[in-house]
C-alpha cells in the first residue's frame, strides 16, 4: 500500500512537471516571455542539473568533491567536438558529453575515492585544474581562445535533461544502492563493517554524478557561442558547491531550490561581479557558522508525506569525524 | 650549466612555496583544517609590502617586517571571527567556511582597490649576482633563499625551544589532554595562525620582488601549490613542508626547462594526485589506521 501511494505521488509529480514543460514551451515559442527571461531560464535549468548531480556525490554519498567544473568542462568539450568538428546531431553530442564525463569520473573516481574528506576535496580540486590546463593546451579545441559553438540548446532538450536527472537521482537515492550510499555518508567505517562495498558505491555515485554534470556541460556549451577553459575554473566548481551547501547537504529539493534562487540572484547582480562574490562568500560563512546543515538540512520538500527517519534529518551534525 | 641554473631558480621559487606551506602545515597540524584563506593572506602580505615601499618609502626589510606583523594580526582575526565558532563543527563545514573566507578576502580587495595588477619596484636590495663555475646566480635568488632559510630556522627555534612552541606541539598531539594540562588552547591556536600568517606575509613580499607583479587573485595558485607541497612532505610535519616546498619548486623549474612551461601549473596537481594515491601520508608521514 505504501509503495503504491508513493508511486502514485511519483507519477503525479511527473505528469505535473511535463505539463509545466509543455506550457513553458508554448510561452517560449509564442514569444510571450522575452529573451532575457528565457536565457535566465536556461541558466537555471543547467544549474539545476549541476546542483542535482553534485548533490548525489556530496549530499548523498558524503564525498566532498570540489572539482565539479572539471566534469562540466569534459562534457562541454566532448559534445562540442561531436557537433562542431564531427557535425553529428545535438542528441548525440548530449549523450557523448555525459558519457565522456562519466568515463572521466570513473578514471578519477577509482583512485581518488580511496581518499577521505579534505584529501579528496583537494584531489578533486587538483583534477578540476588539470582538466582546465589540458584543454588550455590542446590546439584542436582552440586552446586559450576557446572553441566556437552554435546555439543548439532548446527548451525540450533542457527540460528533458532536468527531468531525467531529477528522476534518476531521486530513484537512485531511494533504491538499495542509494541507501548504501547514505550509509557511507553517515559512517564509512561502520558501513564497511556491515559488509557494504564502500568503494563500489562511492564510485557508482561519482560516475552518475559526473555523467549528469557532463550532460549539463553539453547544454552549457551549446547555450553559448564560445567555450573557453577559463569558464571552467575553480570559481565555477565553487558556484555549484554553493547550490548544494545552501540548499542543505543531503536534500535534493534543497539543491534544486537554491540553484533556482541563486541563479536568479546572480543574474540580477551580473553587472556587479565583485559584490556578487562578496555576498556569496558572506552567505557561505554565516550559513556555516549559524546553520551548517543548509536551508533544508537533509529534508526534502515532500517530507510531510513520510514519517520516517529521513524526516528528522540533521544526522550530519552529530558525526563530526566521519562525515566529509 | 643551464640545468644547474634552473635548479637554483627552482630552489628559490621552492623556498617561497615552503614558507607558505609552513603555515598550512602548522594550522592543519593543530586544528585539522585546510586554511584555504592562507593563499590570500599571502596576497595581502604582498600588497602591504608594496604599499609600504611605494607610499611610505620604507626600505625592503622594514616593509617585510611590517607585512609580517600585519599578516599575523590578520591571520588571528580570521581565526577568531570565522574558524573559532566552527571548532566543533564538521570538517566539511570548516572547509566550506575556509573557501568562503578566501573568496571574501579576494573579492573584498578587488572591491576596495580594483582588480588591476601592480608592478613591484625593482632593485630594492642591491646584491650583485655571483658566478660559481660558470653558473650565474642572481642576487635576488640568494636573498630569497637567505630570508626563507632564516625564517625557517627561526620557526624551528620557536617550535622546539620556546614555551609557546611546546604548547603548540602539545595541542597538535591531543587538544583535550592539552586543555586538561592547563594549556590555553585558544591562545595557542591563535599563536599558530599568527606565526603561519606572518610567514605567508613574508612569502608575499619576496614573491612580489621575484615576479615583480602582484594582483588580488595572485594567492590562489601559489596557495594551492603550497598546499601540495605540504601534502608532499606529510601534512602537519614542519620539516616535511620545507622539503616539499623546495622539491615542488625544483620539479616545476625542471618542467619549464624541458619546454613544457604551459603545463607547469598542471604538474603540481599531478604530483599531488600521485602522492595522494601512492603515499597519502606524505614523504615524512607515518600511516595511521582509523578506527570506528
Amino acid at each position: 500500500m505504501k509503495i503504491l501511494k508513493s508511486a502514485k505521488g511519483f507519477w503525479t509529480s511527473i505528469v505535473l512537471a511535463v505539463v509545466f514543460g509543455i506550457v513553458m514551451q508554448f510561452l517560449i515559442t509564442g514569444e510571450i516571455i522575452n529573451f532575457f527571461y528565457v536565457n535566465t531560464l536556461y541558466f537555471i535549468g543547467i544549474n539545476i542539473i549541476l546542483a542535482a548531480s553534485l548533490h548525489l556525490i556530496i549530499g548523498i554519498t558524503g564525498q566532498f568533491s570540489i572539482g565539479h567544473a572539471g566534469f562540466l568542462a569534459v562534457g562541454a568539450y566532448a559534445s562540442a567536438i561531436i557537433t562542431m568538428k564531427l557535425e553529428l546531431p545535438f542528441s548525440l553530442g548530449l549523450l557523448a558529453g555525459g558519457l565522456a564525463a562519466a568515463v572521466a569520473g570513473l578514471i578519477i573516481g577509482i583512485p581518488s575515492l580511496r581518499l577521505k574528506g579534505d584529501y579528496l576535496a583537494i584531489a578533486t580540486l587538483g583534477f578540476g585544474e588539470i582538466v582546465r590546463i589540458v584543454f588550455l593546451n590542446i590546439d584542436y579545441v582552440g586552446g586559450a581562445s576557446g572553441m566556437s559553438v552554435t546555439q543548439l540548446t532548446t527548451w525540450p532538450w533542457l527540460f528533458g535533461s532536468i527531468l531525467l536527472t531529477v528522476i534518476v537521482i531521486r530513484n537512485f537515492t531511494n533504491s538499495t544502492h542509494g541507501r548504501a550510499c547514505i550509509s557511507v555518508r553517515e559512517n564509512e567505517i561502520a558501513a564497511d563493517a556491515m559488509g557494504i562495498n564502500t568503494t563500489y558505491y562511492k564510485v557508482i555515485a561519482f560516475v552518475i554524478g559526473s555523467f549528469f554534470a557532463g550532460v549539463a556541460g553539453a547544454l552549457y556549451a551549446h547555450n553559448f557561442f564560445i567555450i573557453q577553459p577559463t569558464n571552467f575554473g575553480f570559481l565555477k566548481s565553487f558556484d555549484i558547491l554553493i547550490f548544494v551547501v545552501l540548499g542543505g547537504l543531503g536534500s535534493l529539493s534543497g539543491a534544486v531550490l537554491s540553484a533556482i534562487l541563486l541563479t536568479i540572484i546572480s543574474t540580477f547582480l551580473q553587472s556587479y561581479p565583485e559584490v556578487r562574490m562578496i555576498i556569496y562568500s558572506l552567505v557561505l560563512i554565516i550559513m556555516m557558522i549559524y546553520r551548517p546543515q543548509g536551508l533544508l538540512g537533509t529534508r526534502e520538500l515532500t517530507t510531510f508525506f513520510k514519517f520516517g527517519k529521513s524526516a528528522k534529518g540533521g544526522v550530519h551534525n552529530d558525526s563530526k569525524d566521519t562525515v566529509a | 650549466m643551464e640545468f644547474v641554473q634552473q635548479l637554483v631558480n627552482g630552489v628559490s621559487l621552492g623556498s617561497i612555496y615552503a614558507l607558505i606551506a609552513l603555515g598550512y602545515t602548522m594550522v592543519y597540524g593543530i586544528v585539522k583544517l585546510i586554511n584555504f584563506a592562507h593563499g590570500d593572506v599571502f596576497m595581502i602580505g604582498a600588497f602591504i609590502g608594496f604599499y609600504s615601499i611605494t607610499f611610505l618609502h620604507l626600505n625592503f626589510f622594514l616593509a617585510l617586517i611590517i607585512s609580517m606583523v600585519f599578516c599575523a594580526i590578520f591571520g588571528v582575526l580570521i581565526e577568531r571571527i570565522a574558524y573559532k565558532p566552527l571548532r566543533n563543527a564538521t570538517r566539511i563545514a570548516a572547509l566550506i567556511t575556509a573557501i568562503g573566507v578566501s573568496l571574501l578576502i579576494e573579492y573584498g580587495v578587488i572591491y576596495f582597490r580594483g582588480a588591476q595588477p601592480e608592478a613591484y619596484p625593482s632593485g630594492l636590495v642591491p646584491i650583485k649576482a655571483i658566478e660559481i663555475l660558470g653558473v650565474k646566480i642572481s642576487g635576488q635568488s640568494l636573498l630569497i633563499l637567505g630570508i626563507s632559510l632564516s625564517l625557517m630556522v627561526l620557526l624551528q627555534f620557536i617550535v622546539h625551544k620556546t614555551k609557546i612552541g611546546k604548547a603548540m606541539r602539545a595541542v597538535s598531539h591531543d587538544m583535550d589532554a592539552a586543555k586538561l594540562m592547563g594549556i590555553n588552547v585558544n591562545n595557542t591556536i591563535s599563536a599558530t595562525f599568527a606565526i603561519g600568517s606572518a610567514l605567508a606575509g613574508a612569502a608575499g613580499v619576496i614573491f612580489g620582488m621575484y615576479y615583480t607583479k602582484i594582483e588580488p587573485l595572485m594567492g590562489i595558485i601559489p596557495g594551492l601549490k603550497a598546499f601540495v607541497a605540504a601534502v608532499l612532505g606529510g601534512i602537519g610535519i614542519i620539516p616535511g613542508a620545507m622539503v616539499g616546498g623546495l622539491l615542488l619548486g625544483v620539479i616545476e623549474s625542471l618542467v619549464s626547462a624541458l619546454g613544457f612551461s604551459l603545463w607547469r601549473d598542471g604538474v603540481a596537481f599531478v604530483v599531488l594526485i600521485l602522492i595522494l594515491i601512492f603515499r597519502p601520508s606524505g614523504l615524512f608521514g607515518k600511516n595511521v589506521r582509523e578506527k570506528v
